[in-house]
């Protein structure tokens, strides 16, 4: 049955007051209740990214296609490929309806009722991909029949991927289209799954003319990159390498340990007198600034180094995975690993890449108990880490409650799931776990009042970020060893 | 899963639902001199921290009482004065005595709003998950359903988070006495209730059921010295408490003179506002106030409409029907008295979950939208947070408690109706009229909602849609009421209430 002719049929059901017979009403219920949620969130922050959209919608209206990666009368040029830019062109269309103010590109940081409105539902509304993916997701998993349905794993993914925190607030406050690019991972991955290779691949390709950072994963799929001949713009701008190695806030990854290890080392080298204090550079990591500076005492890293890094990191994975394919679920570790270590050895990798691993793990959490330990450690993990995005007093407690929310979420049913076999998180890992409360109550609460504030105002993030990557990089670990030592002869699932 | 992981993703999604909407604009947002609802609060901070107990109630010429005089019991004021010590700590600028007023500033909202959640966590909260697991019919999983739609009723959360008010104080202080009634716990419960009408004057519509059901228990322990001695021990609650609550005003006997004077104006006109209350209604086709001598006509209606339900009550002090008296009584007061608030309406609202889930959801959806509110919070600039809110609410409730399955003749209650239409009308399928009777009054009220905000109103008759929207509420309402007086009237009770009895 089509979901629009189900929705109808669900609809019609209600007002005859038929009793519900169909047992697929609770996601259209899951999906209706995220969005009103959503729409309470229209009036809450958003950064600077909703200025980026909205100056990409007004350059892809005005100018004609030939100038869109060359205008720069904002700062925030154009760096998405060019699906990404048609999708804007065809929201502008509707934009006019709410506020033609918008699409004026002089209008810097015009931001009007309207204007808010209409960029924010047309991420809620972009949403519809992500919850069709879902739906096929879903198809893809074993189905217990007889289970409650708060026990069921289709519903537990449903609730995982619709529900999840970082998408929530990075697209419906931070403000971006995750969502909507995601929706394409995920229904690609579905495909895929599914056996429909050639659907997979294609789009794989529409995500990466959407979304370029999905490059990543370009060893599963062929692609293909459609340009009107302006190439060298077109890259020079989606690819700028003149951006230093971290982002102001550090990315919980490798890099974050090895900053962290350089200025350690540094300090104390100076303490001990191995080091003048003179010759060492003064570009602070810690500094608000996207720069690029030099490593005191370990050697400098550069983004060839960082590619070779991430190169060796998924290249046993992907060797692992061509010598002994393993189905859909080797397919999908492989692509989550793959994830990870582009987020891990980055260049410049922002944290809000790390949505990238999370969401295709949750596929692989309902199904086995060792990823559903792995997905909680790093879920947790990661999702604190975007606790930094959002900075203002106003959102603390909603990031508190939702956060809270998918923790509880994700821990209750999981466990309730996989009732058998002992705990899910050993007691080091919940330990690390717990060690994120007092870190928060420090960071967001003490800090701020104490005398440091003032001369060492990054050093929340840092610690945030440090405790994060140590964490990440953990789960990053199990996940290797756990794909490189799980067995080739896996019973006939639906999966295959 | 587990019941405890439930009910903290209900109340955390309530939290979040709470905190939004308090993104949102407030009551007199940027509209000086009066400003609004929350001014009148951060006033009320700035008066009982600077001025000393005796003056707070009195014109005096550090305390204006035309701009925002203290007109709630003293337990608001010592509440206030507990946040303008918090406030002190945080910026004193925000109490400062004349200079902050009409302060406004995006730190203070943050204060303001985050009093009403800390009360909110407290105090209703806490009350509602109570009383959905100790009194509501159902399994576990449908008690959640059942807390989570009450967590999530908009009314409340809009006029609190939103206008800016603390009725979850109130509303919850009087909860806990349902509850402390409910569990036989009668002097805890007088208590609770005693603290929540020395918060708001209003709770007094609720006065009377407590009063009855309790009196109606200890006469029914027998008039020896049992049912006396527990109605002594009740009474000596209350008094007790009243006394405490009033201490520093009881000095001087001017002071609850003044007190009372503030918080029942009998000086004012007969209706302020649009609100779905009789006169309102009825002064458009009759010029009320000239006609009739208001004090004695208000008091004859009113007691007609409340003396039933409490007899019936007085005679059979069951849960049961003290629920469905509180629900009557409510009404009643709401309907026709004096200088009421459309706020007030919240009051009847919250308790009538339980009746049946169908007639609830109707109840409290049609308080809601078709209320007054709707102007007052269109007044507010709230209209974002009403859709959503009352669109998930609607959704909730139907989606979560399968309202309309549960709606045969019998669980509807509607006996007397189908005796008065059995002689005329034998075939009449009254559960799919009330089915239809539902959608249709949706459909009104999400057209009406929409001609408010969208459509001009007839030169001629400027305050159209306000005015339709309480002659329609009050028309609602008085169906409700005679609805309600037939069930508590008519019983026999439904068999599961029974072991909750007393």
């Amino acid at each position: 049955m089509s979901a629009t002719s189900h929705l109808l049929k669900v609809v019609i059901q209600t007002v005859m007051a038929a009793p519900m017979t169909n047992d697929q009403s609770w996601f259209y219920a899951l999906a209706l209740g995220v969005s009103f949620l959503k729409c309470l969130l229209i009036n809450a922050y958003h950064s600077t990214d909703f200025e980026v959209h909205r100056n990409w919608l007004a350059l892809t209206h005005s100018l004609p296609v030939s100038q869109w990666y060359y205008e720069a009368t904002s700062e925030w040029t154009l760096d998405y490929p060019p699906l990404f830019a048609w999708f804007e062109y065809g929201l502008s269309h509707i934009a006019c309806f709410f506020d033609k103010e918008m699409l004026v590109v002089p209008n810097l940081n015009y931001a009007s009722p309207a204007t808010v409105l209409f960029q924010r539902l047309s991420v809620i509304v972009a949403d519809v991909v992500f919850f069709y993916a879902v739906k096929e997701c879903c198809k893809c998993l074993r189905e217990d029949k007889g289970k409650d349905l708060l026990g069921k794993p289709s519903f537990i993914l449903t609730v995982l991927l619709l529900w999840n925190f970082g998408l929530l607030i990075v697209d419906h406050i931070h403000f971006q289209y995750n969502g909507f690019l995601f929706g394409v991972l995920l229904l690609s991955i579905a495909r895929h799954c599914q056996n429909r290779h050639f659907e997979g691949a294609f789009l794989f390709s529409v995500l990466l003319n959407l979304k370029h950072n999905c490059i990543r994963f370009i060893d599963k799929s062929r692609s293909s990159l459609f340009i009107k001949g302006q190439l060298p713009q077109v890259l020079s701008r989606l690819f700028p390498f003149k951006r230093g190695l971290c982002h102001a806030y550090w990315a919980p990854n490798i890099w974050a340990l090895y900053n962290i290890a350089d200025k350690a080392f540094s300090i104390l080298g100076v303490k001990f007198r191995l080091l003048d204090i003179n010759k060492l550079p003064k570009a602070s990591m810690t500094g608000g600034l996207v720069q690029e500076f030099q490593h005191s005492v370990l050697p400098s890293v550069s983004p060839l180094a960082t590619l070779v890094c991430t190169l060796l990191s998924i290249l046993p994975a992907l060797f692992k995975i061509w010598h002994r394919p393993n189905g859909a679920r080797g397919f999908l570790r492989c692509l989550v690993i793959c994830a990870l270590g582009s987020f891990m050895f980055g260049w410049h990798v922002h944290e809000k890449a790390i949505l990238m691993a999370i969401l295709p793990l949750s596929l692989l959490a309902v199904d086995s108990r060792k990823d559903a330990g792995i997905f909680l450690m790093l879920s947790v993990t990661s999702h604190y880490s975007l606790f930094p995005l959002l900075f203002t007093t106003q959102e603390l407690p909603i990031k508190i409650f939702l956060m809270l929310l998918f923790t509880i979420f994700s821990l209750a049913s999981l466990k309730t799931l996989f009732r058998k076999g002992g705990a899910l998180l050993n007691p080091l890992e919940v330990t690390y776990l717990l060690g994120l409360i007092p870190l928060e109550l420090i960071c967001e609460f003490v800090y701020p009042l104490t005398v440091w504030q003032k001369t060492f105002p990054f050093l929340p993030l840092m610690l945030t970020s440090v405790y994060c990557a140590l964490g990440v990089t953990y789960a990053f670990i199990r996940l290797y060893i756990s794909l490189l030592t799980c067995s080739d002869t896996t019973k006939k699932t639906k999966m295959q | 899963m587990e019941n405890w992981s439930l009910i903290s993703l209900c109340v955390l999604l309530g939290l979040t639902a709470r905190w939004a909407v308090s993104f949102h604009s407030y009551s007199g947002a940027g509209k000086p001199p009066m400003f609004g609802d929350y001014e009148a609060q951060r006033h009320w901070q700035e008066v009982t921290y600077n001025l000393p107990v005796h003056e707070w109630y009195f014109n005096t010429t550090n305390n204006d009482l035309n701009y925002w005089g203290l007109d709630y019991p003293p337990l608001t004021a010592y509440h206030s004065l507990v946040c303008a010590y918090v406030a002190k700590l945080l910026n004193p600028e925000w109490v400062e005595l004349y200079a902050s007023r009409g302060y406004e500033s995006h730190s203070h909202k943050l204060f303001m709003r985050a009093t009403v959640l800390f009360t909110d966590i407290l105090i209703y909260i806490p009350a509602v998950l109570l009383y959905c697991f100790y009194f509501c019919d159902g399994s576990s999983k449908q008690k959640v359903a059942t807390a989570f739609c009450i967590l999530l009723y908009p009314g409340l959360i809009l006029i609190d988070y939103g206008h800016f008010q603390y009725n979850s104080v109130s509303l919850g202080l009087a909860l806990w006495g349902i509850l402390g009634l409910g569990l036989g716990w009668d002097l805890f419960g007088s208590l609770a209730f005693t603290l929540a009408l020395n918060y708001k004057q209003m709770e007094l519509y609720h006065s009377l059921p407590f009063f009855c059901y309790l009196l109606g228990k200890c006469i029914k322990q027998g008039l020896t010295w049992r049912g006396f001695f527990h109605l002594f021990k009740i009474s000596m609650t209350v008094l007790v408490t009243f006394a405490l609550c009033w201490m520093p005003f009881l000095s001087d006997p001017k002071q609850p003179l003044q007190v009372l004077h503030r918080l029942f104006p009998v000086g004012r006109g007969l209706f302020e506002d649009k609100v779905a209350n009789t006169w309102c209604s009825l002064n458009v086709l009759i010029k009320i106030k000239t006609l009739l001598s208001r004090e004695t006509q208000l008091f004859a209606l009113t007691l007609l409409f409340v003396l039933p339900s409490s007899l019936k009550l007085l005679s059979k002090p069951t849960l049961w029907q003290f629920k469905l008296a509180l629900v009557n009584t409510s009404l009643a007061f709401f309907l026709f008295s004096f200088q009421v608030h459309e706020k007030s309406i919240l009051l009847v609202s919250v308790y009538v979950y339980d009746v049946h889930i169908l007639t609830c959801l109707f109840l409290r959806l049609v308080f809601f939208v078709f209320r007054s509110m709707l102007p007052l919070l269109l007044k507010d600039g709230l209209l974002l947070p009403y859709v959503v809110t009352s669109l998930a609410f609607l959704f909730l409730s139907l989606y979560l408690l399968s309202a309309l399955e549960r709606s045969t003749e019998e669980e509807l209650r509607l006996g007397l109706y189908r005796k008065l239409t059995q002689r005329w009308l034998p075939k009449l399928n009254l559960s799919r009229i009330i089915k239809w009777k539902f959608w249709f009054s949706l459909a009104a009220m999400a057209a009406l909602s929409f001609t408010s905000v969208w459509l001009k109103p007839p030169a001629k008759l400027p305050d159209l849609f306000p005015v339709l929207v309480s002659v329609l509420s009050f028309l609602h309402f008085l169906g409700f009421i005679i609805y309600f007086n037939q069930v508590q009237l008519m019983e026999p009770q439904r068999k599961k209430s029974q072991k909750k009895t007393n």
